[in-house]
């Protein structure tokens, strides 16, 4: 494959990641607060979900996210240069 | 790779070592308290070893390197620099007013907790591995870069560096404030005094070292921000729950809370306080409704009450207390509807019953309801794209090896953050537990010590007041009145603990504090001397030049912000909030679009800056008292901290619009894209 289309399919599914995990946070944070009235009737060990997704859920949640970015870009990025040198 | 390895494992080593000292002098502090160490004196003791101890930092660390001085010799590897962007990050309210914040406002104050952590994502997401990828020094001389073409790059630039001016300014004056606060509350000395001893430690780091003295102080003052919250919290946890991890242990002690609630709701006791409060507001109505006559019969009374006290010979207290009444008393009839106004909201804020902390978005009606949560959504909003947008901390994500570090230093950041913040309710439920529990319903004559020492610590603004208004002797819930920084501040006496612990929540207020001024500062002055110096005035200067300019102007932007938060502020404290909005608005769009929309260009760019900023600043100004607007201006009912909401649409929308009614970017930035989105 030509450089410049590795290129391209690098940054596709970058963009491509970078959209599913917003599309996350986004679903999260918005149903976590929006839902909020609904969802706190119910409990989770204690809590009333809604008090617990707000409190603790929801940031665990983004740390995730990140996490998992970090991890599955390194996996990119290291497919991208093995197949530099091949 | 075993250089960098080596140098990682150094830093452990040494910071380990570091903690260890700071718990054994822990250790050291507490055994003198036990032999009769005096309070002041262990306030003192907290507040100056730690300054000597970044001081100290800071000048091992002194560099005028400019790879050094700007962005640290990019080799903080990604768990360090995710420390030190925390305690950059985690500011002197966050640190000291926010577990107050959630105790008075329940779920509603969460919005902090959800924005200020959720907005880390899009860090991680849009803004960190590219900034890294980039490789420069400051948030101008990105979007510098980026939107090139027709006018001058500096049009970018300027733009750039007086919307992160206006941002880290008054975030600045607000950090300096609170180690102000936090030294003259600890140690008794004049604020204005603590403030110039807080600014003499964070000069010390900055000013020789810059970001490498300042990366290294921030890792030390994350650690002992961090110790100073956990172990009064963990100490409380383990007093009401039996389980030392409070973030796990607390969901028990919020379905106790919520018994505690229902009895309290309903106790006639409470509902005896309430109406008292409430016939004061009828009162004061009466007053407001006949004035100016009221406020002469007003005065004529105390005046009256005050002689016939001194020819009755009453106590020196009773007449000391009236005259101090009729000094306080309205000058005029204008004033006494303005107090009388305030007197009156105040009234019937405690004539209210106490909200259910666990609910969300109370209010009377489905619609009041509907406003607090589209206000929560719309503060949420603000907060996290105002943290995507804050430069000082968006400028730490420079200082990896790499790029790959930069993510993963995201990572570390909110893992840091996270730490803090989902300490936070917990600390809120198990103080309001502790409160609703043991001191509603105590005996007046036997209020626990930390309540009667942090009345008196600030008698103008008295951080916590309990007055017997019903006169039956017994606390009510009704009768407590608490500021947002109580909380933290009695935490260490509520759990039963020495006061060493509160000496070291005073050190962990100020580490929280001088963490995020260091940062704020040179963040200002970097954009000073490398944006508008350098790049704009003189590009020919040399690079020893360039560092001694950056240090004449930290010490000015330090000077200037110093005097201007000694003149204690009310109204730039009520901005600060407001600066994660103009953040927002103003940078937000075009950092975002800068990497992933190929055809935003310059004029785009310019014209999105100014239209988000413009819209932001309209709204506020249109909004808050402090301007002259009034809330009859809102839009859809929206706070004016949340002005973001209208400012981000309208920033990107700028953007795109002009974008794609001029010409598309040049070649220079299709090869500067290109880099980016490269691996």
């Amino acid at each position: 494959m030509p450089v410049s289309d590795r290129a391209r399919l690098y940054w596709r599914r970058t963009r491509s990641m970078t959209l599913w995990l917003l599309l996350l946070w986004f679903t999260v944070t918005f149903s976590a607060i929006f839902f909020a009235r609904q969802l706190s009737v119910y409990t989770f060990l204690g809590w009333p979900i809604s008090f617990f997704m707000a409190a603790q859920g929801s940031i665990l949640i983004f740390v995730g996210i990140i996490a998992f970015y970090g991890w599955r870009m390194q996996r990119l990025d290291d497919a991208y240069n093995n197949n530099d040198e091949s | 790779m075993t250089k960098a390895k080596t140098f990682f494992q150094r830093l452990c080593r040494y910071y380990l070592l570091y903690t260890v000292g700071f718990v054994l002098f822990l250790f050291g502090v507490a055994i003198l308290e036990h032999e009769g160490f005096p309070r002041v004196w262990i306030g003192y003791v907290f507040m100056f070893s730690t300054i000597v101890v970044y001081a100290t930092i800071g000048v091992i660390s002194r560099t005028s390197d400019v790879l050094e001085y700007y962005v640290a010799g990019r080799r903080v590897p990604a768990f360090f620099n995710g420390m030190a962007t925390a305690a950059d990050w985690i500011s002197a309210a966050s640190f000291i007013s926010l577990a107050g914040g959630l105790y008075l406002w329940g779920f509603d104050g969460l919005a902090y907790i959800m924005g200020w952590t959720g907005g880390f994502v899009l860090v991680a997401l849009l803004i960190a591995p590219y900034l890294r990828k980039f490789g420069q020094y400051t948030i101008p001389d990105y979007l510098a870069a980026r939107y090139t073409g027709q006018y001058s790059t500096n049009v970018v630039r300027v733009i750039a560096v007086i919307a992160t001016i206006i941002v880290s300014f008054t975030y600045v004056v607000a950090q300096i404030y609170g180690v102000g606060l936090i030294t003259s509350r600890f140690t008794g000395v004049d604020f204005s005094v603590g403030i110039f001893l807080g600014l003499a430690s964070i000069l010390v780091c900055s000013f020789l070292g810059g970001m490498r003295a300042v990366t290294w102080t921030q890792v030390a003052q994350y650690i002992i921000l961090i110790i100073a919250y956990m172990i009064p919290v963990v100490w409380l946890s383990m007093k009401h729950t039996n389980m030392p991890v409070p973030p796990i242990a607390y969901g028990s002690a919020i379905a106790q809370l919520t018994e505690r609630e229902k009895v309290l709701i309903d106790d006639p006791k409470e509902k005896e306080v309430r109406a008292i409060f409430r016939q004061r507001a009828y009162d004061l109505d009466d007053r407001l409704a006949s004035l100016p006559e009221s406020w002469e019969n007003g005065r004529a009374e105390i005046q009256h009450n005050l002689e016939a006290l001194k020819l009755g010979n009453a106590a020196l207290q009773d007449i000391k207390q009236t005259g101090r009444e009729l000094a306080a008393y309205p000058r005029d009839a204008d004033e006494a509807e303005r107090v009388w106004k305030e007197e009156r909201a105040l009234n019937l804020e405690l004539a209210k019953p106490p909200t259910r902390h666990t609910e969300p978005f109370p209010g009377d009606s489905e619609e009041a309801s509907n406003i607090k949560r589209n206000n929560f959504l719309a503060l949420v909003f603000c907060l996290m794209l105002g943290t995507a947008a804050l430069p000082h901390v968006l400028v730490r994500y420079y200082t990896t090896p790499s790029v790959k570090e930069a993510r993963h230093s995201v990572a570390w950041t909110l893992f840091f953050i996270m730490a803090l913040y989902i300490t936070i309710p917990a600390l809120a439920v198990l103080v309001k537990y502790d409160i609703y529990s043991s001191l509603v319903g105590s005996n007046f004559s036997q209020l626990p010590e930390w309540v009667s020492y942090w009345a008196n610590i600030d008698k103008l603004h008295p951080l916590v007041s309990i007055n017997d208004v019903n006169r039956d002797g017994i606390v009510q819930l009704a009768e407590i009145v608490m500021d947002v920084d109580i909380v933290v501040l009695a935490t260490p006496e509520i759990a039963g603990l020495p006061y060493v612990i509160s000496g070291l929540i005073a050190a962990g207020g100020l580490a929280a504090a001088l963490s995020t001024a260091d940062g704020l500062l040179l963040t200002i002055s970097n954009a000073l001397s490398h944006d508008i110096y350098y790049k704009t005035v003189d590009p020919e200067a040399s690079t020893q030049k360039r560092v001694t300019v950056s240090k004449l102007l930290l010490l000015m932007v330090a000077l200037v912000a110093a005097y201007v938060a000694s003149m204690k502020p009310g109204d730039i404290l009520s901005l600060v909030g407001a600066a994660f909005s103009l953040a927002a608005s103003a940078l937000f769009p075009a950092l975002a679009l800068g990497v992933f929309w190929k055809r935003a260009n310059q004029q785009g760019a310019i014209a999105g800056m100014l239209v988000g900023f413009s819209v932001c600043a309209y709204y506020m100004i249109h909004t808050l008292p402090a301007f002259g607007g009034s809330a009859a201006g809102q839009w859809f009912n929206i706070a004016p901290i949340s002005a973001g909401v209208f400012g981000v649409p309208a920033g990107f929308c700028a953007i795109i619009m002009v974008s794609l009614l001029t010409r598309a970017p040049d070649q220079r930035t299709e090869d500067l894209l290109k880099h980016l989105r490269s691996p």
